[in-house]
């Protein structure tokens, strides 16, 4: 079983005991402890179940690479599914559930799939539900559903915060082992801006669990006083608990910061993702050990070699009493002292290299007692939810059974994988490291930069460099090459000197027994979550999937969360002896980032419930909100749609603005228009261009409704521009046009015309503007009293500076209802002030506020088009019979060479019309009318559309707006629009102009 | 007649890891002319008796600012009052320069961030080197904070103003104070020399 | 995510704080032109494997328009420069020549 020792634990305070709980039981472990050492000591070794099979899975690693120690963690707003409980830092309350079992993680009913395993290959989903195709959406595709998925996904919004945070420096290094700490040290020296990141609670890395010398002290101190020496340089921050997650181009990187996964109650946010811009980094992410594939290596109590010693050294637990070893090294010889030391018995130790190979390792295990049996392996774990014993066979040969040993925990080795993640995110390239059987980076073809030249450098382990003694003399030059490539001098200071180490060689050893049958390669795991075998694998390449690319997608080897960091050499190896093809020939896939999964929330940090997104509020934006505004978001700004009244419904409360002010006043907070001015001698010739209309000859004082195009011909805006002086005009916009004509009429000042002498501001915020209108428009600002707004002083399509109640303001006589209206701006800061006196005043003429759907129902009548309902981005003024707004006089204009383009001429164009149903009804918006026959799909012909429909309260009737082929000439003409459900709508062409055609109303 | 309101009041958030507050009411000009032109540093000086600031800069002499926005631009930060006598006296003082005055003094908001962790907060913002070697004092930076358009600057070495547009306002306080939540200390700019 | 140096204001700045504007250097045709002409500037572009010239926008910061050189493969910037030029400067073209030579970008090399 497995257990805590009586003493020991680097990272453990046994004086403070934690509770925590397990599928519901309560359970105890230390502070320091992680979820997976304080399960471990608890004997608890089955924790969880697989993807595919639902086979009983245990703890086989001791970080980040763990694949199979993944729980639901917390409850309700905090529930989170797939944390590695090897990653999952133990606190007091924590609550943890396993994943992917039914009814229960010891009882559960998935399991059969194991029994069905034969019948469950490769690619199974491929060719079991492809036939019959209606059968996909009804039964396969629910039935994949229910079963797909680990953990659960949360049901709460997240209750917690997040947040970016936005960090420069010359060296990055990732890795807080002896490595990184070592680099990061002579980097700093060099008086470069370091920032050194560790994705675990301590630093030290591996380096202090192995043991051994720097400069003649133990590891551990040397440790030590590379962190106190760090931590008073002013020049270095340091984080742990901070992953980095990805290499982007031009040395971005993605820090992974979880501040209080460990201690839910601090206040503050939970993760930050940290936005790195590095000069240069080091990646000195160390390596992972590789599992070994032999039949049963999946039953918990297999673990890796390195994490059963991890376990006992750092948490003082201990994986199992009685441990069989088995290796193609001798790293994992450590792993037999360790626990021989420790007390437990070490069954044996299974080496799968040749039997003549001697090192001194065995020699020294002999010595100890441990019986090591030389070129052996396991011909299969027996046991169930937990080891019982190994069948000992020859390495080479086919599996014939030596001898029986009965053990609880088998610590396996085939050699380490360094971490190049970080270093092929941007396209680092790999060489096979023949001796080592290792990818490792190769340092000629590095990722580069916006120079051209190379931005990142691996230390370590992460370089390949396996033993002490190379790793810090490789990372000191690492950090000392990124100083100085990073502009920096290093100072001339020699590298430490690490212990060196006797090792024999490693023998790589992809299959155990080598000559396996299929029984044995189909017990025979690769990637632990996804449940894919070496017998699958080789099922692919036996069906024709050579690239390493396509057998990852076929069989999902190192697609579960865990990315196949301890599957992928394996799998590719096992790959490349199925082809007949050396390993290097076969590949890698691609690494992408991030290097272990990220929140969700944290990418996406602040952006979330109230500042999702920029909300824009006018100065009125309160006092709508306190009178019952029904908000419409017009791009990012909110308009009231319409003022609800107690009891009414919207649409109610439409119709009652409407009839209001045609019949009374109405008072629209118009303050989000765009207003531009332009200013320059060559202000007209300017405006010439931007405008189809002619501009220039515009008098002073005057205001001219104006088209905007795109160079493609395409109306792109429109809105009434006020001609202020000689020199001067100022421009309406779109609410959504404020920004993109401003930056329109930017582009071609500075890309194009930039010898024409024309400035131009964006003045749209400094103002708050009121539309007054409807019959007593006039009435209210005269008893506001201050500047004369007669028809005589003040005549339509005119404008004036003056004073209203007290108000500077600025008086646009100008009309988008066809009513008596007034546009009154004045200082934003005022804005509120101006529309409660507005509202005040207004009261006794019948003054109410309206909305954005009134708004549009007003030009609707009066057949005023309104950009984004009469276009698309695919229709040009002549389509709307705006000819009259089009300039012949000029010689050119944005959009004229566009708009004498055939197709822009074809009279078969769709052009404005008006549409009356002859029920009244009102048209859906965006129904197209059918013609005779039928296009090429066999669908019905469609000979116009729907740009806008309304019910006009004035009218009572529905009104619409559309474009039609042939329309002007077919007035008169009932066109069908089938609706959305089996209804189909009859209605009349006619004018456009369905409410004051004479246009009396504006103008009195 | 009533006197003009900033956005939010004068809204402040405290109890964070930083002070947010809107600043008063601020005049602002926006002035737009070739700022290598001699005539325009001329009327530049003649109207604010300041020399054309240099590039990612700002001047400043008897509560008039002078901030760099672009090759052609300055906006012009003084007494809320004095902004439409300043639009006049450009007016007045262009001469042969072709300019454009504007009083903007309503399209903005204004903000102080201040505090020990100042530098954290807009650094969790805005895409910025706000490190204490990297951005200081006399420095001006127009830059995207979060989703938004903004210029800023520090009155002190642990403080920063900035400005936004006005409609905006309540989502950069909203921002600026979530970011300075308690308890989301980075210590990561103020550790470092 | 690039990083890029605004020529006109001098910021050195993360990707986001620009926008980008497609192909640099095109010539406008207006009025009279004929269709072939106008077509070309309307609608053609480059899509190079290598060095390419673009139109970026400072738009969170100075706001101007500049051009850069870029590779499109491994994402080097050769170089920034103003947008008010009709061709890319020299001296550029002789930094790109000593880095990919033998580059052709449109009637340019």
């Amino acid at each position: 079983m497995s257990s805590r020792l009586t003493s020991g634990g680097r990272f453990v305070d046994r004086g403070h005991p934690v509770t925590f709980s397990f599928n519901g039981r309560t359970l105890s472990g230390f502070e320091g402890d992680t979820l997976a050492s304080a399960l471990l000591a608890n004997d608890q070794m089955l924790v969880g179940r697989s993807f595919k099979y639902h086979r009983p899975r245990g703890i086989v690693a001791s970080g980040a690479e763990e694949p199979n120690g993944l729980v639901n963690m917390g409850e309700g707003n905090r529930f989170e599914p797939n944390q590695r409980v090897t990653t999952t830092e133990l606190f007091d309350g924590l609550a943890a559930r396993s994943q992917n079992h039914w009814p229960s993680l010891e009882f559960d009913i998935g399991a059969i799939n194991t029994k069905l395993a034969r019948f469950l290959p490769a690619g199974f989903y491929y060719k079991m539900f492809i036939h019959p195709r209606p059968l996909w959406k009804h039964v396969y595709e629910p039935f994949i559903r229910q079963s797909a998925g680990l953990g659960q996904a949360p049901k709460e919004a997240d209750a917690d915060t997040y947040e970016h945070f936005y960090a420069f420096c010359d060296v990055l290094v990732v890795g807080g082992g002896i490595a990184g700490l070592q680099a990061a040290r002579v980097a700093a020296k060099s008086g470069a801006r370091v920032i050194l990141m560790e994705q675990t609670p301590h630093w030290g890395g591996r380096a202090p669990v192995d043991g051994g010398t720097v400069n003649g002290a133990p590891v551990d101190e040397f440790v030590e006083q590379i962190v106190s020496e760090l931590e008073t340089m002013p020049n270095v921050t340091m984080r742990t608990r901070m992953m980095g997650a990805g290499v982007y181009d031009h040395g971005y990187v993605l820090g992974y910061e979880q501040l209080r996964d460990n201690a839910p109650a601090k206040p503050g946010p939970r993760h930050r993702l940290w936005r790195i811009r590095a000069a240069q980094i080091v990646t000195a992410t160390g390596a992972i050990e590789r599992p070994l594939s032999f039949a049963g290596n999946d039953i918990p109590g297999v673990m890796l070699a390195s994490a059963v010693r991890d376990y006992l050294v750092n948490f003082g637990v201990s994986a199992g009493d009685r441990t069989v070893i088995v290796t193609n090294n001798d790293d994992a010889y450590l792993t037999a002292f360790t626990l021989n030391h420790a007390g437990r018995t070490v069954s044996a130790i299974l080496d799968a290299r040749s039997p003549d190979l001697e090192s001194p390792a065995m020699v020294q295990a002999r010595a100890l007692g441990i019986r090591v049996l030389a070129g052996h392996g396991i011909a299969a774990v027996k046991g169930g939810k937990r080891v019982a014993s190994v069948e000992v066979c020859r390495q080479e040969g086919s599996g014939a059974v030596t001898e029986e040993i009965a053990c609880d925990a088998v610590a396996m080795s085939g050699g380490w994988s360094p971490v190049v993640h970080l270093w092929s995110h941007c396209g680092g390239k790999l060489t096979w490291d023949t001796d080592q059987a290792m990818f490792r980076p190769d340092v000629d073809k590095a990722p580069t930069g916006a120079d051209g030249a190379a931005f990142v450098t691996a230390a370590g382990s992460a370089n390949g460099l396996m033993s002490l003694a190379e790793t810090v003399s490789d990372a000191d030059a690492a950090g000392k090459a990124a100083a100085r490539a990073a502009g920096f001098t290093p100072k001339r200071t020699k590298a430490p000197v690490g212990e060196a180490s006797e090792e024999a060689r490693m023998e790589p050893v992809w299959l155990m027994p080598a000559q396996a049958d299929y029984e044995h390669r189909a017990k025979a795991w690769l990637d632990y979550q996804n449940d894919v075998k070496v017998s699958d694998v080789q099922l692919a390449a036996q069906e024709g999937f050579e690239s390493v690319e396509h057998t990852k997608r076929y069989t999902t080897l190192g697609m579960a969360t865990d990315q196949g960091k301890l599957s992928n050499i394996n799998g590719l190896a096992t790959l490349a002896g199925a082809l007949g093809a050396e390993i290097p020939q076969v590949g890698t896939t691609t690494f992408r980032p991030p290097y272990t999964p990220i929140s969700l929330a944290s990418i996406a940090g602040d952006a979330r419930g109230e500042v999702f997104q920029p909300v824009r509020r006018t100065p009125m934006h309160d006092w709508h909100d306190d009178n019952g505004a029904h908000w419409e978001p017009v791009g990012q700004w909110r308009r009231p749609y319409a003022y609800l009244r107690q009891g009414e419904t919207v649409s109610q409360a439409v119709n009652r603005e409407v009839l209001n002010t045609r019949r009374n006043l109405g008072l629209l907070d118009a303050s989000t228009l765009g207003k531009i001015i332009v200013k320059g001698p060559d202000a007209g010739k300017f405006m010439d261009m931007m405008y189809t209309n002619m501009m220039s000859t515009l008098k002073p004082g005057k205001c001219r409704y104006g088209l905007m195009c795109s160079e493609n011909g395409f109306l792109i805006d429109d809105g009434v521009v006020a001609r202020i002086d000689e020199d001067t005009f100022l421009c309406h916009t779109t609410t959504g046009g404020a920004e993109s004509i401003h930056q329109h009429m930017e582009e071609w000042l500075q890309t194009e015309w930039w010898d024409w002498n024309v400035w131009v501001a964006n003045v749209t915020e400094q103002y708050a503007q009121v539309a007054v209108v409807g019959p007593n428009a006039r009435k209210v600002l005269e008893k506001l009293g201050g500047m004369d707004v007669s028809r005589e002083a003040l005549g339509f399509m005119e404008w004036a500076d003056g004073e209203i109640g007290g108000f500077a303001c600025r008086v646009y006589r100008i009309s988008f209802s066809g009513e008596l209206s007034y546009e009154i701006a004045v200082k934003a800061g005022q804005g509120r002030a101006f529309w409660d006196a507005l509202t005040e005043a207004g009261a006794e003429f019948g003054a109410m506020p309206y909305g954005t759907e009134c708004l549009h129902v007003l030009r609707a009548e009066k057949g005023f088009i309104m950009i984004g309902d009469e276009t698309d981005g695919t229709v040009i003024p002549q389509d709307l019979g705006l000819n009259w707004a089009i300039s012949k006089k000029k010689e050119d204009f944005l959009g004229k060479r566009a708009q004498e383009r055939s197709h822009m001429t074809d009279p078969k164009r769709w052009k404005l019309v008006g549409l009356e149903t002859l029920s009244g009804a009102v048209l859906p918006d965006g129904a197209y009318a059918t013609g005779a026959g039928v296009n090429a799909n066999g669908q019905r012909n469609v000979i116009g559309r729907v740009t806008s429909a309304y019910y006009s309260a004035t009218l009572g009737r529905g009104i619409a707006m559309g474009l039609v082929l042939d329309g002007p000439d077919r007035m008169g003409e009932v066109l069908e629009f089938p609706g959305t459900e089996g209804a189909t709508f009859k209605a009349r062409i006619v004018d456009p102009v369905f409410y004051d055609k004479e246009g009396e109303k504006q103008n009195v | 007649m009533s006197e003009p309101v900033t956005a939010m009041g004068g809204v402040a958030a405290s109890g964070g890891i930083a002070g947010i507050r809107e600043a008063e009411r601020q005049g602002m000009v926006t002035l737009r002319g070739d700022l290598s032109a001699p005539a325009v540093g001329k009327a530049v000086k003649s109207v604010t008796g300041m020399a054309v600031p240099g590039a990612g800069t700002f001047a400043q002499k008897d509560g008039v600012a002078l901030c760099w926005m672009s090759p052609d631009e300055l906006l012009v930060l003084c007494d809320y009052g004095s902004a439409e006598g300043i639009v006049q006296a450009f007016d007045a003082a262009s001469g042969k320069a072709h300019l454009l005055a504007v009083n903007v003094s309503d399209a903005r908001a204004s903000f102080q961030v201040s505090g020990e962790h100042a530098r954290d907060v807009m650094a969790k913002l805005c895409p910025v080197d706000l490190a204490p070697g990297a951005f200081g004092t006399g420095m001006f930076r127009r830059t995207r904070l979060a989703q938004v358009a903004a210029a800023i600057w520090m009155p002190s070495d642990d403080s920063f103003q900035l400005i936004c547009f006005r409609s905006q306002a309540q989502y950069v306080f909203d921002l600026l104070s979530i970011a300075a939540q308690p308890g989301s200390e980075v210590n990561h700019l103020c550790s470092t020399g | 995510m690039l990083i890029l140096t605004c020529p006109v204001c001098g910021v050195t700045a993360e990707e986001t704080e620009f926008h980008a504007g497609g192909e640099a250097h095109l010539k406008r045709y207006g009025p009279g032109s004929p269709d072939e002409q106008f077509e070309e500037y309307l609608f053609m572009r480059e899509n190079p494997r290598g060095v390419h010239f673009e139109r970026w926008r400072h738009v969170y910061g100075c706001g101007k328009w500049f051009h850069a050189a870029r590779c499109t493969t491994t994402l080097e910037v050769f170089g920034t420069y103003p947008a008010q030029t009709l061709e890319p400067p020299a001296g550029l073209r002789k930094t790109i020549s000593k880095k990919r030579p033998g580059w052709i970008w449109r009637e340019f090399s």
